[in-house]
């Protein structure tokens, strides 16, 4: 199984596609957003093509809009995390005793960025890793307990990308562990799900970058701990608190999306030879085109062309678009049909059931049968009978009188 | 989803429109809702950074803060915005029925209730957290606040607590609402969005929904997270009130040291309450227009039914928060209140299930196609029939109804059904076949040997039965004088080490 790497023809392939357009700096959040709708060949295409979506997507007409992050968050969270290494990592190995049991007077933190004069280049940032991670992993009493700024080069898609992780602690009973500073509350034991998921996924990225390195250094992968730790602000406060997790299950996800990312040359076979993304208007948007998507309103939040696929599929086929648009679970209500207007069409009986179909348009049928009975026939195109929609009244919301401050 | 509904998405995608998703309005509406749309800086757990609030639509108050890092301003906020919100919210306790009930003492029920709208289910979250950062505030001692600010707290906390039981009406979120009465053609997830969603209900004169919405994405959210883009621009102004703030405070040192702001400090000021007024105007507007939207829809029949149970709880909490003895809600509720609260839930749940659907042909439309229900013409009725059920001597009134009807109920022979036309009926499945359902009637006939008149339906009769039954019972009329003890603090909590921290402990930290 090749995990990383191309071979020469579909590198080259790749490269034609991308033609001018920047290469996407990776890092562990568009690394674990490589596990988004897996399912997708036209991302799969772009992602082993290492093509910035982003730009893609202006030359597309479609901006995207997902990805921004507030000035104040990252502010908030700059200042969270120097907290928590300030003073040698006074408050860090406090958490990392609490959590893990380490020795919290043992061993010193090391950071890999300012260790010495000047800024070291990356891959003396890398090779200062390496060494921590050697030492550490062979027990060396003067081994650093915490390495602040670690680098991690990790192979996405046959192109070299580097991991920062916030910190890592080296000495737990002969094991690493990867430890992710986030500022976000848990309040009262529990956090925002969605808030810590992403955390998950991006420490699980980190976990597998540092695995790989332990492999190539001949070390024996399990060195590095399939828990992390995640430490966040506690309650209202600056306070920070840790907590445990396991993920190894983000971990095989994340595994088994970048092994998949070399894997593309089924999807190239059906593109034709001479394809480039790299065209002005129109043209770039013929040229996704010819690559299949799998738009789902997930998509939003997940991939920089969603906008893009979502009108799209919203404009294909002959009235509506496509039934993924509408998400999961209109989809599983419609039995496999795929399209918007083919599905009216069965449940107003404009067309037959081709065979495989008939329980599916005997049940929209009898669905809208029911709905006319309780609404009336519905108009296309007008509102619902029955139901009268008031316009708005009032002056408009500018000359309203201006806004009041304090109580009134 | 039921392929009534999964119909209505795809009708509106098709035609541009919004299609029903209701015939009713399942909630109460209030005929003084108060609205309330706030604002959070990011990437704090919780700092308020601005609401428009009020309940005249033409009179927004904006309350900002402008530095939303600095604690003094923010313990100033919860408090400004007590002083708004907790008249309105306390106005409803003086007038009040009273309730008897059986077995128990009678009690005092409110005659209306509060009721706060927000734009979207991330405003229910805020209140939430509002309760819980404010309601054990102390208002004596080093980090005294004033005295609004603990008492916003609890009110808050209750408002989110019953935001959490089904069918309650005290606080909802307009992206809710709307959906529930309409069905766009776009996804769930896009409905999450208030401009978008009200754009496909409600577009411009001329206009698709469809295109409408597609036209305002993107712009200013509805809140509480503020939108990035929006935050840079908010980054310069707080930087030049936090400047001014400084220079005005150098140039009185040595005077007497200045807390008010001066001119500059006040202009500083007024372009943040500009910069975030713009921002959540259009989210204002929204709201109260989804308010008359739903106005102009009938309320259920047993809306009225479930906003008794809102008002009672109402009373209950005004009362105790009178009690000098009570004391804010626990952090998180100890295992008792916990389950108490869960049982509560499942109830409510239930009973508006079964509510909803009694009350809303197009909800028991999906009920009928997945076979729970029949609705049909009652063509053949045996009247006079009489059985004696095993193991009883005497015979009873057991009349039998023949129904033809086009429905496929699922149900076989002995399922018990209640009727939505005439809830007192009860009757079983004798035989169910296409086309025709035989039933026999055994209850709301009163107790006599025969049948009290009018108690048994006539031929030509249309009438809908479904199994749903068990659920179909009333509900507790009152759920919340039961779980009084968790709706107001309830019994010590238990200890928690996990969160034994002081609550004034984040007054000490350094917010910056
Ligand atoms: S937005 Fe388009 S390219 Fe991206 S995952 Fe979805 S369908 Fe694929």
């Amino acid at each position: 199984m090749r995990t990383t790497g191309t071979t020469g023809a579909i590198a080259g392939r790749l490269e034609q596609l991308r033609g001018t357009l920047p290469t996407r700096n990776h890092n562990a959040r568009t690394v674990a957003a490589l596990a988004a709708n897996p399912g997708c060949a036209r991302r799969g295409v772009l992602d082993a093509a290492g093509i910035e979506k982003t730009v893609l997507a202006d030359r597309l007409g479609f901006p995207a809009r997902y990805g921004g992050r507030s000035p104040f968050a990252i502010g908030r969270g700059n200042v969270f995390e120097a907290r928590v290494k300030a003073d040698g990592g006074t408050e860090l190995r406090r958490l990392l005793a609490e959590t893990l049991g380490a020795n919290p007077d043992a061993g010193a933190l090391v950071d890999v960025e300012h260790e010495s004069a000047g800024r070291p280049s990356r891959e003396e940032r890398v090779a200062r890793t390496r060494d921590a991670l050697a030492r550490a992993a062979r027990g060396e009493p003067d081994a650093c307990a915490i390495l602040d700024h670690p680098l991690l080069p990790l192979d996405v898609a046959g192109r070299r990308a580097y991991l920062e992780p916030d910190a890592m602690a080296c000495r737990v009973a002969g094991r690493l562990y990867v430890v992710e500073i986030k500022s976000f509350a848990i309040i009262d034991g529990s956090a925002d799900p969605g808030k810590l998921a992403s955390a998950t996924r991006q420490a699980a990225v980190y976990v597998h970058a540092l695995r790989r390195l332990a492999a190539e250094l001949g070390l024996d992968p399990d060195v590095v701990a399939t828990d992390i730790v995640l430490v966040c602000a506690q309650d209202f406060s600056n306070r920070p608190v840790a907590v445990v997790l396991d993920v190894r299950r983000e971990l095989a996800t994340t595994r088994r999306r970048l092994e998949r990312l070399s894997g593309v040359e089924e999807l190239l076979g059906e593109l034709p030879d001479t394809l480039t993304f790299d065209v002005d208007g129109d043209l770039a948007g013929e040229a996704v085109a010819r690559v299949p998507a799998a738009y789902v309103p997930d998509c939003l939040s997940a991939c920089e062309l969603a906008l893009f696929c979502r009108d799209e599929a919203r404009g294909c086929g002959p009235g509506g678009g496509s039934v993924g648009t509408l998400g999961t679970s209109v989809r599983g209500a419609l039995g496999g049909i795929e399209d918007i207007g083919d599905a009216l069409a069965l449940a107003d009986g404009t067309r037959a059931a081709r065979p495989g179909e008939e329980d599916v348009a005997r049940l929209l049928r009898r669905a809208q049968a029911l709905r006319t009975e309780v609404l009336g026939a519905e108009m296309p195109g007008s509102q619902a009978p029955g139901i009268a929609l008031p316009r708005p009244v009032g002056p408009p919301a500018a000359s309203r009188a201006e806004l009041s401050g304090g109580v009134g | 989803m039921s392929a009534i509904a999964a119909l209505g998405r795809l009708r509106a995608a098709a035609t541009g429109a919004a299609q029903p998703a209701a015939t009713v309005r399942h909630r109460h509406l209030s005929a003084r809702p108060l609205v309330l749309v706030p604002y959070v800086l990011a990437g704090e757990a919780f700092a308020p950074l601005a609401v428009l609030v009020g309940t005249d639509r033409d009179r927004p108050h904006l309350l900002a803060v402008p530095q939303p890092r600095d604690r003094d301003r923010r313990f100033a906020h919860a408090a400004e915005l007590g002083r708004l919100l907790l008249p309105y919210l306390g106005a409803f306790a003086a007038e009040t029925e009273t309730i008897e009930r059986r077995g128990d003492d009678p009690y005092e029920r409110s005659l209306d209730a509060p009721q706060v709208l927000v734009p979207t289910a991330g405003g229910v979250e805020y209140l939430r957290l509002l309760g819980r950062s404010t309601r054990f505030r102390r208002t004596d001692g080093e980090f005294a606040v004033a005295e609004e600010v603990p008492l916003l707290g609890r009110w808050s906390t209750w408002l989110a607590d019953r935001a959490g039981v089904p069918g309650s009406s005290v606080l909802l979120a307009m992206t809710d609402l709307l959906t529930q009465a309409w069905v766009t053609g776009q996804s769930a997830l896009e409905d999450g969005d208030l401009a978008a969603l009200l754009a496909w209900i409600d577009p411009p004169a001329g206009q698709r929904g469809d295109r409408a919405a597609r036209a305002v994405e993107g712009g200013p959210t509805a809140g509480p997270a503020t939108d990035p883009a929006f935050d840079e621009r908010l980054v310069p102004l707080i930087a030049a009130f936090d400047e001014a703030v400084a220079a005005e405070r150098a140039e009185a040192a040595g005077a007497e040291a200045r807390t008010d702001l001066g001119p500059r400090g006040r202009d500083a000021e007024q372009a943040i309450r500009d910069a975030l007024a713009a921002e959540l105007m259009p989210t204002w507007d929204r709201v109260w227009r989804g308010v008359e939207l739903l106005g102009a829809l009938p309320a259920g029949g047993s809306v009225a039914g479930r906003w008794e149970a809102d008002r009672a709880s109402y009373s209950f909490f005004a009362a105790d928060l009178a009690d000098p003895e009570s004391r804010p809600q626990p952090r998180v509720p100890g295992a008792v209140s916990a389950a108490a609260q869960l049982a509560t839930r499942e109830r409510a749940q239930a009973r508006l299930d079964a509510e909803q659907v009694r009350d809303d042909p197009l909800l028991m439309a999906a009920v009928r196609l997945a076979g729970e229900a029949f609705r049909g013409g009652l063509i053949a009725v045996d009247a006079e029939r009489m059985v004696a059920e095993p193991g009883k001597k005497t015979a009873r009134p057991r009349p039998m109804l023949t129904f033809a009807t086009d429905d496929e109920p699922l149900f076989g022979p002995g399922t018990d059904l209640a009727c939505v036309e005439r809830p007192d009926a009860k009757a079983r499945v004798l035989e169910a076949e296409p086309g025709r359902v035989v039933l026999e009637l055994r209850g709301g006939m009163g107790g006599g040997k025969a049948p009290k008149p009018g108690s048994v339906p006539e031929v030509g009769e249309v009438l809908c039965w479904t199994s749903l039954i068990a659920e179909f019972r009333r509900g507790p009329d009152w759920p919340a004088v039961e779980d009084t003890p968790w709706t107001h603090g309830g019994p010590p909590p238990e200890p928690e080490p996990e969160v034994a921290s002081d609550p004034d402990d984040d007054a000490l930290e350094e917010w910056s």
